[in-house]
């Protein structure tokens, strides 16, 4: 059973990336190497004002003086920085009109299922679509400004509401805060802005598609989400790559401030390009991504289903300034082949009665390493705090690996913590009772592991629900006998 | 319906099964009985191709095709079910879509078309209810946090909703109270007709109670050691096996 499983394993670990293909566009992309020119000539064309440069070029400052953390689980050749091109975009210019929109890169979304066309499009969700190094469009903008909501290209946000820029931009991730961190201050490009008004409850999904297209170029992007007081808001993003041999970089940073009563779900997609079975290519997804409950009984969740990049080094996190504030982190992550995912989450007790959740499903195939880092810290004066934590770990042959690696931190007596961790492979006698079903072995393992990863799924919208399914159930076609 | 020949069988190199002879025709219940060990679902285990176990020699054939090397979802389409002892729980799966699942494999299996929701729902209502069971229990996931009634009830369900040709009972009597073997023992009722088999493997006389073997056969050791009707039952009820040792 053993040995046929692993060949079931093996056979699905082939499986084809589907979204590997590449678009021929123009473009307009630097020359590898980063300096303060870089930085200034990039700043220039977008136009942006002189604080903003100012900002990039600190942090450049600051990224020169650090050095790359390498306290995670991961194993990795190091990066040449200097190797790589820090703007690549299409040469056609975003305009308000799709029909100005070069249409190989519209048939790229068409591929990745993405319709920009906003007939066509999935009721009820707005979609920015980054391309590179820039944003290409964004729809439902008008539907959207009828409720006060902005969502735009960050790059547009510079330049239409700087006041917000300049008021939370590192408002949550400082410039300095990590090595990642800080090369993604000083040279990002584009990404996402979003802001609902008080007391809106936003009319629709909001969600970015990243794709990186152009090689030896690193993507940069940076999220602002903004919920002021009262508001809700629910935001996707999905990502996907080319099939390149070689490593391609991916630092990003998402900022969120949740104002009083305030709620931001916060749901990824990722399916990067994972590398070949060999090892060779794939993303190295260096993400920062952290959430500011600011307001009292404001919430934020984050859920990720994780299932591409060769490295994935991601830690979302909730700081709960507010009383009664409430953090939630629910993750998948998947790592086949020779992958390596080292994520998980911080959970930074800071006001009174703030609440916590951690579920986290690790599931490592093939010769996957799977790591969960998790810190809960429950400051001083965070009266009453309270963190559940779960991380459950699922081997799918005896080649992969799963580690945990919880961090607690109380300062305060009051708190309730509790942590709950499992790992098991998957079971020889769930696929028997599978099997003795009629159940083929394929349809068993994705059934067994969809089921495994319930609790995550559940969390996520509805339309991406279906989709986060059908990714585990391709992603680990043939992983057993 | 299912020839049995000489099997033998081992699991990690221990040889339990030393040359079964077994053949159930169509419309017929057999019973095994036997002592802890004698190697009862290790038969059950083999019949469904559990690869845990090295089938050593001998053969297995369903309707004179020949199953030995089968693979365990072929078995199943092949008509062969079995209740397990102990039925494993997968959490997060919902009864429904499993089942939905399962049947539909079967029915594409037989070139009819997949059930749909609706229908499907409707009909495995229509069980649970004879099997006094809530329609809640199909939003459960697979026997996860089961009472072992309702896992039994569950196996009974599935039985129904697949219909096989053949269906395995592994000590499905044992820890159940007098209600639920009622239940189980209707659900088997209600599933045997002239076109199928039904083999019951058990410790005990209770469950005969409710159902009527047409043949019983006590095992030793890893053989079928005598074969008749249910006078032999009362024998082992009252004098145990050991009548049977040389």
């Amino acid at each position: 059973m053993v040995d046929k499983n692993q060949q079931v394993i093996d056979k699905t670990l082939d499986q084809e990336y589907k979204y590997g293909f590449t678009t021929d566009v123009d473009q307009t992309k630097f020359e590898p190497g980063l300096d303060e020119e870089v930085i200034a000539k990039l700043s220039k064309i977008k136009n942006e004002p002189e604080w903003l440069l100012e900002w990039r070029l600190k942090a450049f400052k600051n990224w020169k003086k650090m050095s790359e953390p390498t306290w995670a689980k991961i194993d990795y050749e190091p990066i040449d920085y200097q190797a790589l091109s820090y703007y690549a975009a299409p040469k056609q210019k975003k305009n308000d009109s799709l029909d100005d929109v070069d249409p190989e890169i519209l048939e790229t979304y068409n591929k990745l299922g993405i319709s920009l066309d906003e007939q066509k499009r999935l009721e009820g969700v707005a979609v920015d679509a980054v391309f590179d190094s820039v944003s290409i469009a964004t729809t439902f903008k008008d539907e959207l400004a009828k409720h006060g909501v902005i969502f735009c290209s960050f790059s547009e946000a510079v330049q239409d509401h700087p006041e917000l820029i300049k008021k939370y931009l590192g408002s949550v991730i400082p410039a300095t805060d990590n090595y990642f961190a800080a090369l993604n201050s000083a040279v990002f490009s584009d990404g996402s802005f979003v802001y609902i008004p008080k007391g809106v409850r936003c009319p629709m999904e909001l969600s970015t598609y990243f794709r990186i297209n152009a090689t030896n170029t690193g993507q940069f992007e940076r999220t602002l989400i903004i919920a002021d007081e009262g508001s809700y808001v629910s935001y996707l993003e999905g990502c996907t790559a080319p099939m390149r041999d070689e490593n391609q970089l991916h630092a990003a940073c998402v900022e969120l401030v949740a104002h009083k009563d305030a709620t931001i779900k916060y749901s990824t997609i990722q399916n990067w390009f994972s590398g070949d079975k060999e090892g060779k290519g794939g993303i190295y997804n260096f993400v920062t991504k952290r959430g500011n409950c600011l307001g009292d009984n404001s919430k934020i969740s984050w859920t990720q289903v994780e299932t591409g990049s060769a490295i994935t080094w991601k830690y979302p996190s909730v700081i709960m300034q507010g009383d009664n504030s409430v953090g939630e982190f629910y993750s998948v992550a998947v790592t086949k082949n020779k992958q390596q995912a080292d994520t998980g989450t911080k959970m930074i007790h800071i006001g009174k009665n703030t609440k916590s959740t951690i579920i986290t499903k690790g599931i490592s195939a093939g010769e996957g390493q799977n790591t969960y880092r998790g810190g809960v810290k429950i400051l001083k004066n965070a009266e009453n705090a309270q963190n559940f934590s779960q991380c459950d770990s699922i081997l799918i042959g005896d080649k992969c690996g799963a580690h945990t690696f919880p961090y607690i931190d109380v300062k305060n007596p009051s708190a309730k913590m509790e942590h709950e961790a499992t790992t098991s492979s998957i079971g020889e006698d769930q696929l028997f009772y599978c099997n003795q079903r009629g159940i083929k072995l394929d349809d068993a393992v994705s059934m067994i592991v969809n089921g495994f990863c319930k609790e995550v799924f559940e969390e996520l919208p509805m339309e991406f629900a279906v989709e986060a399914k059908q990714l585990i159930e391709v992603t680990l076609e043939n992983s057993v006998g | 319906m299912i020839k049995i020949k000489n099997l033998e069988a081992s699991i990690d190199d221990k040889t339990i099964l030393k040359g079964i002879d077994l053949e159930i025709p169509a419309g017929e219940v057999h019973v095994i009985m036997g002592r802890n060990g004698s190697g009862k679902s290790t038969l059950a285990n083999v019949i469904a191709g559990n690869e845990a176990y090295e089938v050593d020699g001998g053969s297995i054939a369903m309707n004179d095709t020949d199953i030995t090397e089968m693979s365990i979802e072929n078995r199943a389409l092949e008509g062969i079910f079995l209740c397990f002892q102990y039925p494993v729980a997968i959490p997060g799966v919902g009864m429904a879509y499993f089942l939905r699942s399962a049947l539909n494999a079967h029915r594409k299996h037989q070139g009819k078309d997949e059930m749909d929701a609706l229908e499907f729902l409707n009909n495995a209502k229509a069980i649970l209810s004879e099997l006094g069971l809530d329609d809640s229990f199909l939003k459960r996931s697979i026997n996860d946090g089961f009472s072992g009634g309702e896992k039994k009830k569950s196996e009974i369900l599935q039985l129904l909703t697949i219909n096989p040709k053949l269906a395995v009972l592994d000590e499905t009597d044992s820890g159940l109270d007098v209600d639920a073997l009622r239940t189980v023992a209707k659900g088997v009722n209600k599933f045997k007709n002239e076109n199928n088999s039904v083999l019951i493997i058990t410790h005990y006389q209770r469950l005969l109670n409710y159902i009527k073997p047409d043949v019983v056969h006590l095992m030793i050791d890893g053989k079928i050691v005598e074969s008749g009707d249910m006078s032999l039952v009362e024998r082992v009820e009252k004098d145990g096996y050991s009548w049977l040792e040389k």
